[in-house]
């Protein structure tokens, strides 16, 4: 404890400093590469594995069913297929309904005839039928548009309230690093992408967001007139503002990822697959992503992008000078 | 501020978060008692409630088939329609070739039903004919006005037709499609008068806004009537201009024009005046719920295809009940490690914390409870994790704000003035990120529909509770606590140990806070490995920094 408590004065006052800066092509060059692989792993995995409410799938509908238990329908769906997960819902007071993944004529075919078997009911008593996306290409087409109009919005608000449109910028492209990444990482393993995915890769956004500017406004306040100064440079308050928010920082994403890591762990092994470990799973990456990336992509950026300004160049020389 | 002056404030605004949570409590509570449709327990969406499933079938001519872009058109303006009811994330999709399933939570009421299957395609009709029509009065037709019509008179077939209408008999077939071109034999929906109707002048698709509203009487006084206003968009406005100068100087029938739904009139009103700006008010039989939903179907279009209720069935959750058990277990056990891990990082502080913690859930349940009874608001697994993820984003306000206290204790300043000046510089950060979360929220509560707008909708609602609860609960509690002995003396065990922040010193306000204040002694006892870590410049500036003791002014 107390060697934490010194740990975060020293990166206060400056005795203990990590280099972030300095290093930004080191940490650059592990951005490109990581999202390169976020995009070509799952290219060669074959593309992203949508769940049935953004591709359609097979319903079958159980009618006049003694017992509704909804483990029937798993098992019989199991016993076709093993690696389907059915979605079952009870219907009305006597009927079952079970939603998989579209299956081909024959399989659907095994689908009914178990499920009829299961119930103890007549094949006929069984339908099945087509059921479109519930999430379909007009809400997914909307989402993308808020989407492009937010990420605009907000780099307009930053660039405001910052008073530099190189604050928006560097955040901006930290954002789509941590979205390419924790995308990348649903397309790599095949976790399944469900509405419940999207919405936890839509909760990053604002996490990934609100984290960078946090860390920014300590950056504003430290460079503030730095222009002036003839001991420190622009790149060095900026180095100095990652340091003294480090603690924050760790603090703050710690808080943030105990719960979601709870669900993760807690939530798979109780349940297995289901919507709350593919919720949790974007934000468990994601917030993880959206902390790096503040630190180690968008800082480092901002500074590359000002440091070169005539002001900052000048001022740079003359501390360059005095030492 | 006097200190006394800071203690009445402080608890002045903690009177306020008080007044807030029993102002909430005590209103949920009034319209629980007043079976008012309130509850404490909050709604849950389908996927952890179950609900109704509504399945419509198109309502097609013999021989007929509906195309499959006809099918998602209808599925994209259903659920825009049932999102404009609420918050309630229904599911709208399509089920083989022809029928549309919607799912939503609770029981869905008769205005919910014709919000989801009326077709809603209005039209605007000049008035050729009409009469006071009963089922007693069929046959005795008043001579049609004379008057040069913009438009061929009834020709002798429609006037059979119309002689022979029977206003409360079914003259209209389910689903019948009229000829924009033609003309129009039909009755208003209250079967009172009967009509014969020109060609349509102006449709639904013109029109750009749509919302209810109780009428203005001349004096300004609001009625008791309810309206559905339109606003046309400019092809809509010019034609109506058109309409309204043309129909204005002509005699009764013809200076009419009738507002039909789905082949009834709604409303035919006399044209006054040249209506040139492009709005228009619809009266007629509302109440509060049918115009809403009558605006709300004409501000998402008409459907293509008429639709009718094939079956309507109860549904269970679609997500097991253990989903929601164990994410909420899941949720507990993450909150103790929060506890637990704060606890260790801030010691007496805790306390802060996790009251704020405290308050932040009470608030958003009482929220919650709230906006399922008035907003029809319900809450999703999908919402449960959002919830969870708010809580770091809430616990960052105060971690934010208690490093900003730390570092001003390091500064040198004493506890109290180091809660005021933190305060100053941590509240511009917790504003900005709150307001960048919020605009998230916003942007895509108002562009999207479906999941992402119950989404936004949580955390727009969470973020409002975390700035508020930093406001008024937060910052007046530290106020309060500073003044105390355990943490003004700096106890070891209140967080704010000003020898184990290291604190040097008083340097005075305005100063850059650099390392300048450091001795040249302690710079020595720094560990190798932190002067490794240390570039050549850092150290140089470093060394620049205590010689230049007295630092800059901002």
């Amino acid at each position: 404890m107390s060697k934490f408590s010194d740990f975060g004065n020293d990166l206060y006052t400056g005795k203990r400093s990590f280099d972030f800066i300095g290093k930004r092509k080191v940490y650059y060059s592990i951005a490109v590469v990581m999202v390169i692989l976020a995009v070509v792993l799952p290219i060669a995995r074959g593309g992203f594995n949508f769940g049935i409410e953004f591709r359609g799938g097979s319903e079958f509908r159980v009618s006049g069913a003694s017992n509704t238990s909804q483990q029937l329908a798993i098992d019989a769906v199991h016993s076709v297929e093993a690696n389907i997960d059915p979605l079952v819902t009870n219907v009305g007071t006597d009927a079952i309904r079970v939603q998989t993944e579209q299956l081909t004529d024959v399989k659907s075919e095994e689908v009914r005839v178990a499920l009829a078997k299961a119930y103890d009911v007549k094949s006929g008593a069984v339908a099945s039928s087509f059921i479109g996306a519930n999430w379909g290409a007009d809400v997914t087409g909307k989402a993308i548009n808020g989407l492009l109009v937010f990420i605009a919005l907000a780099a307009v608000l930053m660039a405001l309230y910052f008073r530099t449109i190189k604050m928006s910028l560097a955040a901006v492209i930290a954002l789509v690093h941590d979205l390419v990444i924790t995308a990348g990482i649903y397309g790599a393993t095949g976790f399944e992408v469900t509405p419940a995915a999207v919405i936890g890769f839509l909760t990053i956004l604002g996490y990934s967001l609100y984290d960078t500017v946090v860390v920014f406004d300590k950056i504003r306040e430290n460079t503030f007139e730095v222009e002036f100064s003839e001991t420190t440079t622009f790149a060095q308050q900026v180095n100095y503002a990652i340091n003294q928010t480090l603690v924050r920082s760790i603090n703050t994403s710690v808080v943030a990822i105990l719960p979601v890591a709870s669900i993760l762990f807690v939530g798979s092994a109780l349940l297995g697959a289901g919507t709350l470990r593919d919720i949790a799973l974007a934000l468990f990456v994601g917030m993880i992503v959206g902390t790096y990336s503040t630190i180690f992509i968008a800082a480092p950026l901002y500074s590359h992008l000002r440091e070169g300004e005539a002001k900052f160049r000048k001022a740079a020389k003359k501390v360059a000078a005095a030492n | 501020m006097s200190d006394s002056s800071v203690t009445k404030s402080a608890r002045k605004r903690l009177t306020w978060l008080g007044v807030l949570i029993v102002g909430l409590a005590g209103i949920i509570g009034l319209g629980s008692v007043t079976n008012a449709g309130a509850s404490f327990a909050p709604k849950l969406a389908l996927d952890l409630q179950g609900g109704t499933q509504i399945i419509l079938a198109p309502l097609l001519e013999d021989g007929k088939t509906v195309t499959e872009q006809q099918l998602s058109q209808a599925v994209a303006i259903i659920r825009q329609r049932v999102d404009a009811s609420g918050v309630s994330e229904a599911s709208v999709k399509t089920q083989g070739n022809n029928n549309i399933i919607v799912e939503i939570p609770g029981v869905p009421d008769e205005n919910t039903l014709k919000l989801i299957r009326s077709s809603a395609k209005l039209e605007f009709r000049p008035v050729l004919q009409s009469s006071q029509s009963a089922s007693a009065t069929v046959g005795a037709s008043p001579s049609p006005s004379t008057s040069a019509a913009p438009v061929a008179p009834p020709t002798g077939t429609t006037q059979q037709i119309f002689d022979k209408l029977d206003c409360s008999t079914a003259f209209r077939t389910p689903g019948q499609v009229d000829d924009p071109t033609k003309e129009l034999v039909t009755c208003d929906v209250n079967g009172y008068e009967k009509f014969v109707l020109g060609p349509v002048e102006i449709e639904g698709s013109d029109i750009s806004d749509a919302n209810a509203g109780t009428v203005t009487s001349s004096t300004g006084a609001s009625t008791n009537t309810w309206a559905v206003n339109l606003d046309f968009n400019d092809a809509g406005t010019k034609k109506f201009a058109d309409v309204t100068s043309r129909l204005y100087p002509q005699k009764e029938p013809l200076n009419r024009f009738a507002v039909t739904l789905d082949g009834y009139v709604i409303v035919a009103p006399t044209t006054n005046a040249v209506i040139s700006n492009g709005s228009a008010q619809i009266t007629g039989s509302f109440d509060k719920d049918s115009s809403k939903s009558l605006a709300d179907q004409l501000k998402y279009g008409s459907l293509p295809i008429g639709f009718e209720v094939q079956s309507q069935e109860n549904i269970s959750a679609t997500l097991g009940s253990e989903q929601l058990s164990s994410g909420l277990l899941a949720g507990a056990i993450g909150l103790l490690l929060v506890v637990i891990y704060s606890l260790f990082q801030y010691r007496g502080l805790a306390v802060v914390t996790i009251g704020s913690l405290v308050v932040a859930a009470i608030l958003v349940y009482l929220f919650i409870s709230l906006l399922a009874w008035r907003q029809g608001y319900r809450l999703s697994l999908a919402g449960v994790a959002g919830l969870i993820v708010a809580i770091g984003i809430t616990a960052d306000s105060f971690i934010v704000y208690f490093e900003r206290v730390r570092d001003e204790i390091r500064d040198g300043r004493t506890l109290g003035a180091a809660v005021d000046q933190g305060w100053k510089r941590a509240i511009r950060t917790i504003l900005v990120s709150g307001g960048v979360s919020l605009l998230a929220a916003v942007v895509l509560y108002a562009l999207t529909v479906g999941n992402v707008r119950g989404f936004a909708f949580t955390l727009g609602l969470t973020t409002l509770v975390d700035l508020g609860v930093a406001m008024i609960f937060t910052h007046p509690i530290l106020q309060l606590l500073a003044k105390t002995r355990f943490f003004s003396s700096g106890h070891p065990w209140s967080g704010f140990d000003s020898k184990a922040l290291g604190a040097a010193g008083y340097v005075g306000r305005g100063q850059f806070r650099t390392s300048a204040s450091l001795s040249a002694a302690k710079v020595a006892k720094a560990s190798k490995e932190a002067n490794k870590r240390q570039t050549i410049a850092e150290r140089k500036a470093a060394q620049a920094n205590s010689a230049n003791k007295a630092g800059e002014n901002n």
